[in-house]
Protein backbone atom coordinates (compact mmCIF):
# COMPACT_ATOMS: atom_id res chain seq x y z
CA UNK A 1 0.00 0.00 0.00
CA UNK A 2 1.79 3.48 -0.77
CA UNK A 3 1.52 6.83 0.57
CA UNK A 4 -0.84 9.14 -0.34
CA UNK A 5 -1.18 13.22 0.23
CA UNK A 6 -3.60 14.58 1.91
CA UNK A 7 -4.77 18.28 2.34
CA UNK A 8 -6.53 19.16 5.41
CA UNK A 9 -9.68 21.17 4.38
CA UNK A 10 -11.54 21.80 7.62
CA UNK A 11 -10.85 21.40 11.74
CA UNK A 12 -13.07 21.29 14.21
CA UNK A 13 -12.24 20.63 18.16
CA UNK A 14 -14.60 17.98 19.79
CA UNK A 15 -13.07 18.71 23.30
CA UNK A 16 -10.26 20.52 25.12
CA UNK A 17 -7.90 18.00 24.20
CA UNK A 18 -9.69 16.24 20.52
CA UNK A 19 -10.15 18.06 17.51
CA UNK A 20 -11.30 16.40 13.71
CA UNK A 21 -9.39 16.96 10.89
CA UNK A 22 -10.98 16.88 7.44
CA UNK A 23 -8.72 15.76 4.58
CA UNK A 24 -8.72 15.91 0.79
CA UNK A 25 -7.06 12.46 -0.28
CA UNK A 26 -5.62 12.06 -3.37
CA UNK A 27 -7.11 9.36 -5.34
CA UNK A 28 -8.66 7.70 -2.28
CA UNK A 29 -10.16 4.28 -3.20
CA UNK A 30 -13.06 5.07 -0.45
CA UNK A 31 -13.72 3.03 2.78
CA UNK A 32 -15.50 1.08 5.45
CA UNK A 33 -16.95 2.30 8.44
CA UNK A 34 -14.17 1.05 11.30
CA UNK A 35 -10.99 0.84 9.13
CA UNK A 36 -8.21 3.29 9.95
CA UNK A 37 -5.65 5.40 8.87
CA UNK A 38 -1.71 5.33 8.97
CA UNK A 39 -0.40 8.94 9.06
CA UNK A 40 3.13 10.00 8.94
CA UNK A 41 5.15 12.88 9.20
CA UNK A 42 8.38 13.60 8.44
CA UNK A 43 10.71 16.34 9.67
CA UNK A 44 13.33 18.56 7.61
CA UNK A 45 15.99 15.47 9.15
CA UNK A 46 14.21 13.01 7.68
CA UNK A 47 13.02 11.41 10.85
CA UNK A 48 9.60 10.13 10.32
CA UNK A 49 6.59 9.11 13.29
CA UNK A 50 3.75 7.06 11.79
CA UNK A 51 0.90 6.82 13.56
CA UNK A 52 -2.75 5.05 13.30
CA UNK A 53 -6.17 7.01 13.47
CA UNK A 54 -9.73 5.42 12.70
CA UNK A 55 -11.86 7.35 10.30
CA UNK A 56 -14.91 8.80 11.73
CA UNK A 57 -17.23 10.27 8.53
CA UNK A 58 -19.26 7.29 6.84
CA UNK A 59 -18.32 6.22 3.57
CA UNK A 60 -18.56 8.95 0.57
CA UNK A 61 -17.40 9.26 -3.00
CA UNK A 62 -15.86 12.14 -2.82
CA UNK A 63 -12.20 11.22 -2.07
CA UNK A 64 -13.00 13.14 1.89
CA UNK A 65 -12.38 11.65 5.29
CA UNK A 66 -12.68 12.98 8.59
CA UNK A 67 -10.31 11.66 11.69
CA UNK A 68 -10.68 12.57 15.41
CA UNK A 69 -7.36 12.52 17.23
CA UNK A 70 -6.95 13.19 20.73
CA UNK A 71 -3.80 14.74 22.11
CA UNK A 72 -1.65 12.70 24.20
CA UNK A 73 0.94 14.08 26.94
CA UNK A 74 4.05 13.15 25.51
CA UNK A 75 2.83 12.21 22.60
CA UNK A 76 5.01 13.28 19.10
CA UNK A 77 2.34 13.17 16.89
CA UNK A 78 -0.97 13.96 18.24
CA UNK A 79 0.27 17.36 19.88
CA UNK A 80 1.31 18.74 15.74
CA UNK A 81 -2.25 17.50 14.89
CA UNK A 82 -4.25 18.75 17.20
CA UNK A 83 -2.57 21.94 17.52
CA UNK A 84 0.07 22.90 15.12
CA UNK A 85 -2.02 21.99 12.08
CA UNK A 86 -3.91 24.21 9.40
CA UNK A 87 -6.35 24.37 7.03
CA UNK A 88 -4.18 23.79 3.78
CA UNK A 89 -1.40 21.64 5.06
CA UNK A 90 -0.42 18.38 3.37
CA UNK A 91 0.39 14.97 5.44
CA UNK A 92 0.41 11.74 4.05
CA UNK A 93 -1.77 9.39 4.61
CA UNK A 94 -1.73 5.19 3.64
CA UNK A 95 -5.13 3.53 3.93
CA UNK A 96 -7.82 2.65 4.45
CA UNK A 97 -6.24 -0.28 6.50
CA UNK A 98 -8.06 -3.35 8.19
CA UNK A 99 -11.48 -5.44 6.80
CA UNK A 100 -11.91 -7.03 10.63
CA UNK A 101 -13.25 -4.49 12.74
CA UNK A 102 -15.95 -2.92 10.12
CA UNK A 103 -19.16 -2.49 9.54
CA UNK A 104 -20.96 -3.14 6.01
CA UNK A 105 -23.93 -1.44 5.64
CA UNK A 106 -25.99 -4.87 4.05
CA UNK A 107 -25.44 -6.11 7.91
CA UNK A 108 -29.20 -6.10 8.87
CA UNK A 109 -28.39 -8.01 12.15
CA UNK A 110 -29.06 -5.87 15.95
CA UNK A 111 -25.12 -4.42 16.85
CA UNK A 112 -23.92 -3.08 20.02
CA UNK A 113 -20.93 -0.44 20.27
CA UNK A 114 -19.32 0.16 23.21
CA UNK A 115 -16.92 2.82 23.29
CA UNK A 116 -14.23 4.20 25.97
CA UNK A 117 -12.74 7.48 25.57
CA UNK A 118 -11.53 8.36 22.10
CA UNK A 119 -12.71 4.70 21.00
CA UNK A 120 -15.76 6.36 19.54
CA UNK A 121 -14.13 6.84 16.87
CA UNK A 122 -14.21 4.36 14.64
CA UNK A 123 -18.10 3.34 16.01
CA UNK A 124 -18.96 7.02 15.04
CA UNK A 125 -18.18 6.01 10.98
CA UNK A 126 -20.26 3.32 11.56
CA UNK A 127 -23.72 5.16 13.39
CA UNK A 128 -22.97 7.58 10.38
CA UNK A 129 -22.44 4.88 7.74
CA UNK A 130 -25.74 3.56 8.97
CA UNK A 131 -27.45 6.50 8.41
CA UNK A 132 -25.89 7.46 5.39
CA UNK A 133 -26.48 4.17 3.92
CA UNK A 134 -30.28 4.57 5.01
CA UNK A 135 -30.00 1.21 7.11
CA UNK A 136 -32.35 0.31 9.99
CA UNK A 137 -30.24 -1.90 11.28
CA UNK A 138 -30.99 -1.57 15.24
CA UNK A 139 -28.09 -0.08 16.83
CA UNK A 140 -27.32 0.80 20.34
CA UNK A 141 -24.21 2.11 22.20
CA UNK A 142 -22.53 1.96 25.69
CA UNK A 143 -20.18 5.10 25.85
CA UNK A 144 -17.88 5.24 28.61
CA UNK A 145 -15.85 9.07 29.39
CA UNK A 146 -14.33 10.04 32.23
CA UNK A 147 -16.36 12.96 32.53
CA UNK A 148 -19.59 14.97 30.51
CA UNK A 149 -16.79 17.26 28.74
CA UNK A 150 -14.61 14.51 27.26
CA UNK A 151 -17.60 13.19 25.16
CA UNK A 152 -16.80 13.45 21.44
CA UNK A 153 -19.50 14.85 18.68
CA UNK A 154 -21.85 15.51 21.78
CA UNK A 155 -24.07 17.31 19.50
CA UNK A 156 -24.51 15.21 16.75
CA UNK A 157 -25.25 11.90 19.49
CA UNK A 158 -27.81 14.26 21.21
CA UNK A 159 -29.51 14.40 17.79
CA UNK A 160 -29.20 11.11 16.65
CA UNK A 161 -30.99 10.02 19.78
CA UNK A 162 -34.16 12.20 20.36
CA UNK A 163 -34.97 10.57 16.61
CA UNK A 164 -37.24 7.71 16.70
CA UNK A 165 -35.63 5.14 14.51
CA UNK A 166 -32.24 5.41 15.61
CA UNK A 167 -29.32 4.79 17.84
CA UNK A 168 -30.23 4.30 21.41
CA UNK A 169 -27.57 6.05 23.70
CA UNK A 170 -26.62 4.98 27.56
CA UNK A 171 -23.68 6.85 28.29
CA UNK A 172 -21.00 5.60 31.26
CA UNK A 173 -19.03 8.41 33.55
CA UNK A 174 -16.13 7.15 35.00
CA UNK A 175 -14.95 10.34 36.90
CA UNK A 176 -17.21 12.92 37.14
CA UNK A 177 -21.52 12.54 35.94
CA UNK A 178 -23.59 15.83 35.03
CA UNK A 179 -25.59 17.09 37.69
CA UNK A 180 -28.30 14.37 38.99
CA UNK A 181 -27.10 11.69 37.33
CA UNK A 182 -28.97 8.48 38.86
CA UNK A 183 -25.62 6.44 38.79
CA UNK A 184 -22.54 7.26 40.43
CA UNK A 185 -18.90 7.46 38.31
CA UNK A 186 -17.32 4.54 38.29
CA UNK A 187 -16.38 1.52 35.43
CA UNK A 188 -18.79 -0.04 33.52
CA UNK A 189 -20.05 -3.06 35.65
CA UNK A 190 -22.35 -5.45 35.12
CA UNK A 191 -25.45 -3.77 36.07
CA UNK A 192 -24.52 -1.42 33.02
CA UNK A 193 -23.96 -3.67 30.91
CA UNK A 194 -27.60 -5.41 31.86
CA UNK A 195 -29.28 -2.07 31.57
CA UNK A 196 -27.19 -0.21 28.09
CA UNK A 197 -26.90 -3.24 26.01
CA UNK A 198 -28.66 -5.37 23.72
CA UNK A 199 -29.66 -8.74 25.65
CA UNK A 200 -27.39 -11.71 24.15
CA UNK A 201 -30.48 -14.09 22.69
CA UNK A 202 -30.90 -11.57 20.34
CA UNK A 203 -27.27 -12.48 19.03
CA UNK A 204 -26.11 -8.89 18.49
CA UNK A 205 -23.06 -8.36 16.82
CA UNK A 206 -21.08 -6.30 19.03
CA UNK A 207 -18.04 -3.86 18.69
CA UNK A 208 -15.90 -2.74 21.42
CA UNK A 209 -12.73 -0.08 21.09
CA UNK A 210 -10.91 1.79 23.60
CA UNK A 211 -7.71 1.21 25.55
CA UNK A 212 -6.61 -2.15 25.96
CA UNK A 213 -8.17 -2.49 29.88
CA UNK A 214 -11.39 -1.43 28.81
CA UNK A 215 -11.51 -4.08 25.87
CA UNK A 216 -10.49 -6.82 28.23
CA UNK A 217 -12.94 -5.62 31.18
CA UNK A 218 -15.86 -4.94 28.94
CA UNK A 219 -15.26 -7.96 26.79
CA UNK A 220 -15.20 -10.04 29.99
CA UNK A 221 -18.42 -8.38 30.85
CA UNK A 222 -19.87 -9.15 27.58
CA UNK A 223 -19.17 -12.82 27.44
CA UNK A 224 -20.44 -13.23 31.67
CA UNK A 225 -23.75 -11.83 30.38
CA UNK A 226 -23.50 -14.72 28.17
CA UNK A 227 -22.37 -13.49 24.29
CA UNK A 228 -21.14 -15.69 22.25
CA UNK A 229 -17.14 -14.45 22.15
CA UNK A 230 -17.37 -15.34 18.26
CA UNK A 231 -19.49 -12.26 17.64
CA UNK A 232 -17.33 -9.68 19.35
CA UNK A 233 -15.09 -7.76 17.89
CA UNK A 234 -12.51 -5.73 18.92
CA UNK A 235 -10.18 -2.79 18.89
CA UNK A 236 -7.42 -1.81 21.03
CA UNK A 237 -5.47 1.26 21.74
CA UNK A 238 -2.87 2.51 23.80
CA UNK A 239 0.02 5.27 24.55
CA UNK A 240 2.88 3.13 22.25
CA UNK A 241 0.53 3.26 19.02
CA UNK A 242 -0.83 6.47 20.02
CA UNK A 243 -3.98 5.28 18.87
CA UNK A 244 -6.87 7.79 17.92
CA UNK B 1 0.23 1.70 32.74
CA UNK B 2 0.05 -2.73 33.81
CA UNK B 3 2.52 -4.43 31.56
CA UNK B 4 -0.01 -6.89 31.64
CA UNK B 5 -1.98 -4.64 29.35
CA UNK B 6 0.64 -3.55 27.40
CA UNK B 7 -0.38 -4.91 24.03
CA UNK B 8 -2.61 -3.48 21.20
CA UNK B 9 -3.93 -5.84 18.64
CA UNK B 10 -3.72 -7.22 15.10
CA UNK B 11 -5.28 -3.71 13.83
CA UNK B 12 -2.82 -1.72 14.97
CA UNK B 13 0.04 -4.20 12.80
CA UNK B 14 -1.97 -3.82 9.26
CA UNK B 15 -0.78 -0.94 8.23
CA UNK B 16 3.04 -2.14 8.51
CA UNK B 17 2.41 -5.28 7.11
CA UNK B 18 0.70 -4.08 4.36
CA UNK B 19 4.21 -2.97 2.64
CA UNK B 20 4.47 -7.43 2.17
CA UNK B 21 1.05 -8.61 2.21
CA UNK B 22 -1.14 -7.48 -0.66
CA UNK B 23 -4.42 -8.75 0.81
CA UNK B 24 -5.93 -7.28 4.37
CA UNK B 25 -4.19 -9.63 7.23
CA UNK B 26 -6.57 -8.61 9.93
CA UNK B 27 -9.44 -10.39 8.75
CA UNK B 28 -7.24 -13.43 7.76
CA UNK B 29 -7.79 -16.80 9.89
CA UNK B 30 -4.24 -18.14 11.82
CA UNK B 31 -3.83 -21.24 13.60
CA UNK B 32 -0.96 -20.87 16.71
CA UNK B 33 1.91 -23.23 16.26
CA UNK B 34 1.94 -23.88 19.47
CA UNK B 35 -1.78 -24.31 21.10
CA UNK B 36 -3.52 -25.10 17.49
CA UNK B 37 -6.05 -21.67 18.09
CA UNK B 38 -7.45 -20.90 15.07
CA UNK B 39 -8.09 -16.93 15.15
CA UNK B 40 -8.53 -13.91 12.86
CA UNK B 41 -5.00 -12.19 13.29
CA UNK B 42 -7.05 -9.09 14.42
CA UNK B 43 -7.10 -10.83 17.40
CA UNK B 44 -3.79 -11.14 18.57
CA UNK B 45 -1.83 -9.39 20.58
CA UNK B 46 0.85 -6.95 19.37
CA UNK B 47 3.54 -5.71 21.09
CA UNK B 48 4.95 -2.35 19.31
CA UNK B 49 7.30 -1.13 22.14
CA UNK B 50 10.85 -2.90 20.15
CA UNK B 51 12.72 -2.29 17.16
CA UNK B 52 9.90 -3.96 14.58
CA UNK B 53 6.55 -5.95 16.07
CA UNK B 54 5.94 -8.43 18.01
CA UNK B 55 2.80 -10.88 17.55
CA UNK B 56 1.34 -13.16 20.16
CA UNK B 57 -1.98 -15.55 20.45
CA UNK B 58 -4.40 -14.32 22.58
CA UNK B 59 -5.14 -17.56 23.84
CA UNK B 60 -1.56 -19.15 24.44
CA UNK B 61 0.69 -16.63 24.28
CA UNK B 62 2.96 -18.22 21.70
CA UNK B 63 5.14 -15.50 19.41
CA UNK B 64 2.96 -15.52 16.26
CA UNK B 65 4.65 -13.34 13.84
CA UNK B 66 7.82 -11.51 14.20
CA UNK B 67 8.59 -8.06 12.13
CA UNK B 68 11.76 -6.21 11.81
CA UNK B 69 12.35 -3.24 9.93
CA UNK B 70 16.39 -3.18 9.28
CA UNK B 71 17.79 -0.62 7.00
CA UNK B 72 16.43 -1.29 3.32
CA UNK B 73 15.68 -5.21 4.58
CA UNK B 74 12.58 -6.18 6.28
CA UNK B 75 13.08 -9.14 8.14
CA UNK B 76 9.39 -11.35 8.90
CA UNK B 77 9.12 -14.35 10.91
CA UNK B 78 5.73 -16.36 10.75
CA UNK B 79 7.54 -19.64 11.90
CA UNK B 80 4.95 -19.35 15.64
CA UNK B 81 1.93 -19.97 12.22
CA UNK B 82 1.54 -23.09 11.47
CA UNK B 83 -0.75 -21.67 8.13
CA UNK B 84 -2.39 -17.70 7.26
CA UNK B 85 -5.54 -18.01 5.32
CA UNK B 86 -6.44 -15.11 3.82
CA UNK B 87 -9.61 -13.46 1.97
CA UNK B 88 -9.24 -12.74 -1.86
CA UNK B 89 -12.25 -11.12 -1.73
CA UNK B 90 -10.79 -8.40 0.32
CA UNK B 91 -8.92 -6.71 -2.02
CA UNK B 92 -7.35 -3.27 -1.25
CA UNK B 93 -6.98 -4.06 2.54
CA UNK B 94 -11.07 -4.99 3.44
CA UNK B 95 -12.43 -2.85 0.89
Amino acid sequence: MTWRAAKVVAVRDETATARTLALAVRDWPGHVAGQHVDVRLTAPDGYSAVRSYSIASAPTSDGRIEITVERLPNGEVSPYLTQEVMVGDELELRGPIGGWFVWRSDQTESIQLLAGGSGIVPLMAMIRSRRSAGSNAPFRLLYSVRQPETVFYRDELRALSNQGDSVVITYAYTRVTPKDWPRPAGRINAELIARGTWPSNLRPSSYVCGPTSFVEHTTDLLIAAGHDRARIRTERFGATGERK
Amino acid sequence: MNTSMNYLDGNAAAGELSRIFALDITAAEGQCAKCGAKKPFAEAHLYMQCPGLVARCAGCDHVLLRLVNAGRRVFLDVSGLNWLALDTSLQESGR
